[in-house]
């Protein structure tokens, strides 16, 4: 019985709480709300709120809803507007932080005011962020009188309440466009393969392409998900939202840049020198590089972040803008004010993959690389 | 069995007999409408000395973010004594139908407010016979405000019907008035609808929409559709960034001509712009509804399995007296549910509207809870939004008829 310890026991009892707690607190409610996001809670108002609610598993009616369901174009396109929101919101970061950091870098006078003033919003909440955005970019206000300083006209742009959209496409078009998207990836991870001479990664690789391109192009165009056409696209209102949202969190990246930047070794500065690289050259060949798995960490978080924001868009557009709204929202707008439990749910859960989709490989490369270490 | 119920009645006759009771009011009346609360408080505890009244008020506009703290109680059991909810469909289409709210008919016959209230409310707050709340004030929905001085500038006047009002909307523009209607966030623009759709459909129509003899795909509604996307056509294009309060600014400063908004716009222009009835701002029914008086209130109800249910009782009594809604409502901006009120306690616009509520024919609000379920409305906010982009009547009458099947509108 040498596994139990006087220590051992000892540990167990002290962790034994946190466990339980995470269990139940966490993977138990996950849980809950996967299976009430199969059930019909809510559908039937006379038992939504009911003292002992008559709840049936209907299996994934709610998500087939969500997806395909005549009344839910709003989901439809927050999903869409959620993709573009992460994009830009993390370019936006990386690029701002990256190009502050890079300035910071060079030993500016005053440095640890400007670090200051950088970092700052970051410690600001997100409903006080959206608060201020919102004064600037309302259609008379900040924003738009700005050229006015500069003697020129006020800007009409109407930065929350646009109603126009870009780069729109139809609904029903998206499996061709997701299988098409996977199979050009699983292309180029073939290619990469042939090039790295692992022949059965290749093969793998290419027939599933191959198998997916077949589909997208003779099954897919005959898929209807809708009875109509239904198009979405990227709605101009998210583009105050992006900037408000980049403004909050770019400090945070040029911190982690600034950490990377000063964490690379004089030496390596100077051999790159020595070896004959230019400023240009140093950047792009030494420097870089070294920063990728900072810009990596930075995606992750920042890409959690913009799957599940809620606070920002709430205090700036209002829950009832549909162009500017997001998935979060209307989980919120479902499940407590039209107290459709079971559809709040399944909104939820979709959320919750999307944001494992990020974060698990993230979390398996990290595992994989302290084994390596130990 | 037998001394249970013998501990019970003790129970009962040692808290009566004591009357040191509690009560808590549950509400999202804070800030401007706090003390209109505080008078109605004020006239129970004078009443009812040896009760402790607990203030829940939970603020937010239009009780957003109250209505989620009440649910989190009533499903969590510890409901408050008495809340506030918007009289008619949002109450019985959320609360009564669930089986949590006591039937309040005998305390409408007790206290005589069968004969005082309109018979148009009592069938709002009603159903399958039995009443369900006590309003304490009515608004109007359906009222199109203006600016006197400007309309005589322009040279048009307050239009009577929608297609009239189109027609003015074009002169106007003609006259390089860019936007001649104001319309603001997504709830002013389904406030907007409810009142062409009465204008358009009338008011029987209206009543059978939401008993579900019409149905949203009937080609009238689908015209109404229409004719509030030609409405639209004459708004501004920055709505979603307006509140009302920003909407009802540009009538005063000229920006545009004509707002349709609920009667606390009135209260607005008076106190917090210091504006004179009749010169300062001027208004009318909305096109279409000249004899129809569109109308919400505030209620409250008594939900099952309440601590203090004598008190809460009590309260209602107060609630409903004619005291108690004379006492409310001059502060509050809005007129008291009854037809006896005392009308010299109010001013130039709310004795019109109190005439109004007497002589009109009575139908309800949507986007204020009146006729349909929160479920219905939350939902139908983004089919408007969707309208509005899309312009596509048809469609948005196909969603609304959905909508009102899974909410069992009609049924």
């Amino acid at each position: 019985m040498k596994g139990l310890s006087k220590d051992r026991l000892w540990s167990m009892a002290v962790l034994a709480p946190s466990i339980i707690l995470v269990a139940v607190f966490v993977y138990g409610f996950i849980a809950r709300s996967v299976y009430v996001s199969m059930t019909d809670w809510g559908n039937d108002p006379a038992q939504a709120l009911a003292l002992d609610p008559v709840i049936r598993f209907i299996g994934l009616a709610n998500y087939q809803e969500l997806f395909t369901g005549f009344l839910q174009g709003r989901f439809r396109q927050e999903l869409v507007s959620t993709v573009f929101f992460t994009l830009f919101f993390i370019l936006g970061c990386l690029g701002l932080g990256l190009g502050l950091a890079l300035i910071l870098d060079r030993n500016p006078r005053g440095e640890g005011l400007w670090r200051t003033i950088f970092l700052f919003p970051m410690s600001l909440s997100f409903i006080v962020t959206g608060t201020i955005w919102r004064w600037m970019l309302q259609p008379q206000g900040g924003v738009n009188q700005a050229p006015t300083l500069f003697g020129g006209q006020p800007a009409t742009f109407p930065w929350l309440s646009s109603t126009d959209a870009i780069w729109k496409f139809d609904w029903n078009k998206l499996p061709l466009i997701t299988a098409s998207v996977v199979a050009v990836v699983l292309i180029v991870v073939a290619a990469r393969a042939a090039q790295s001479g692992d022949r059965r990664r290749t093969l793998v690789a290419a027939v599933c392409a191959a198998l997916l391109l077949g589909w997208a192009l003779l099954v897919a165009p005959n898929l209807k998900l809708l009875p109509a056409p239904e198009p979405h696209g990227f709605n101009l209102a998210l583009i105050g939202i992006i900037i408000a949202a980049v403004w909050q969190m770019s400090g945070y990246t040029m911190a982690l840049y600034l950490a990377g930047l000063r964490g690379i070794p004089e030496e390596l500065r100077e051999a790159a020198k020595v070896d004959g690289a230019g400023d240009l050259g140093m950047y792009r060949h030494v420097i870089f590089p070294l920063l990728a798995p900072i810009s990596l960490s930075a995606m992750i978080v920042l890409g959690h972040i913009s799957l599940k924001i809620f606070d920002l868009v709430y205090a700036m557009a209002g829950p009832d803008n549909i162009n500017t709204s997001v998935p979060a929202l209307n989980m919120y707008l479902t499940s407590f004010r039209q107290n459709q439990f079971a559809l709040g749910a399944a909104i939820g859960t979709i959320l919750l993959i999307l944001v494992a989709f990020v974060i698990v490989p993230y979390l398996t490369s990290q595992f994989r690389a302290e084994e390596g270490h130990a | 069995m037998k001394k249970a119920l013998l501990i019970a009645a003790a129970l009962a006759t040692a808290t009566s007999a004591a009357a040191a009771g509690k009560l808590e009011i549950f509400s999202w009346w804070a800030g401007d409408e706090g003390p209109a609360l505080e008078a109605l408080v004020k006239l129970y505890k004078q009443k009812y000395p040896s009760v402790a009244v607990d203030n829940a008020t939970v603020s937010g506009g239009a009780g957003t973010n109250a209505k989620a703290v009440l649910k989190t109680r009533m499903l969590g059991g510890t409901p408050p004594d008495s809340f506030q909810a918007h009289a008619g469909q949002e109450l019985i289409g959320t609360w009564v139908v669930a089986n949590r709210m006591e039937d309040l008919s005998g305390l409408f016959k007790s206290e005589g407010w069968d004969k005082v209230f309109p018979k148009d409310l009592v069938r709002l707050i009603s159903t399958g016979g039995k009443a369900w709340s006590v309003p304490v004030n009515v608004h109007r929905s359906n009222v199109m405000w203006y600016n006197p001085a400007k309309l005589k500038e322009w040279g048009v006047s307050a239009p009577k019907t929608w297609p009239e009002f189109l027609t003015t909307c074009t002169k106007l523009k003609a006259k390089g008035l860019a936007a001649p209607l104001v319309v603001g966030e997504n709830w002013t623009q389904q406030h907007l609808w409810e009142s062409v759709a009465i204008g358009t459909l009338g008011a029987q129509n209206w009543e059978n929409l939401w008993a579900g003899k019409l149905k949203f795909t009937d080609p009238k509604v689908v015209g109404a559709f229409t004719t509030f996307g030609k409405v639209m056509d004459c708004a501004n294009k920055d709505a979603s960034g307006l509140s009302w309060q920003q909407a009802s600014d540009r009538i005063i400063s000229g920006q545009s001509a004509f707002n349709i908004m609920g009667d606390w716009a009135a209260g607005y222009f008076t106190t917090t712009k210091k504006l004179a009835p009749n010169t300062g701002f001027g208004w009318a029914a909305a096109p279409g509804t000249t004899k129809t008086f569109v109308m919400l209130a505030d209620s409250f109800g008594l939900p099952k399995g309440t601590k203090n249910r004598a008190e809460a009782l009590n309260w209602l009594r107060v609630l409903g007296s004619k005291a108690g809604q004379d006492a409310f409502n001059p502060l509050k901006g809005s007129i008291a549910a009854r037809t006896d009120s005392d009308l010299s306690k109010y001013n130039t616009y709310s004795k019109s509207a109190a005439a109004d509520w007497k002589s009109n024919k009575i139908v309800g609000s949507l986007v204020h809870g009146a006729v349909a379920p929160e479920s219905f409305m939350s939902a139908f906010g983004t089919v408007i939004d969707q309208f509005v982009a899309s312009r596509n009547s048809a469609g948005a009458s196909a969603a609304a008829q959905q909508l009102a099947v899974r909410a069992g509108i009609g049924k």
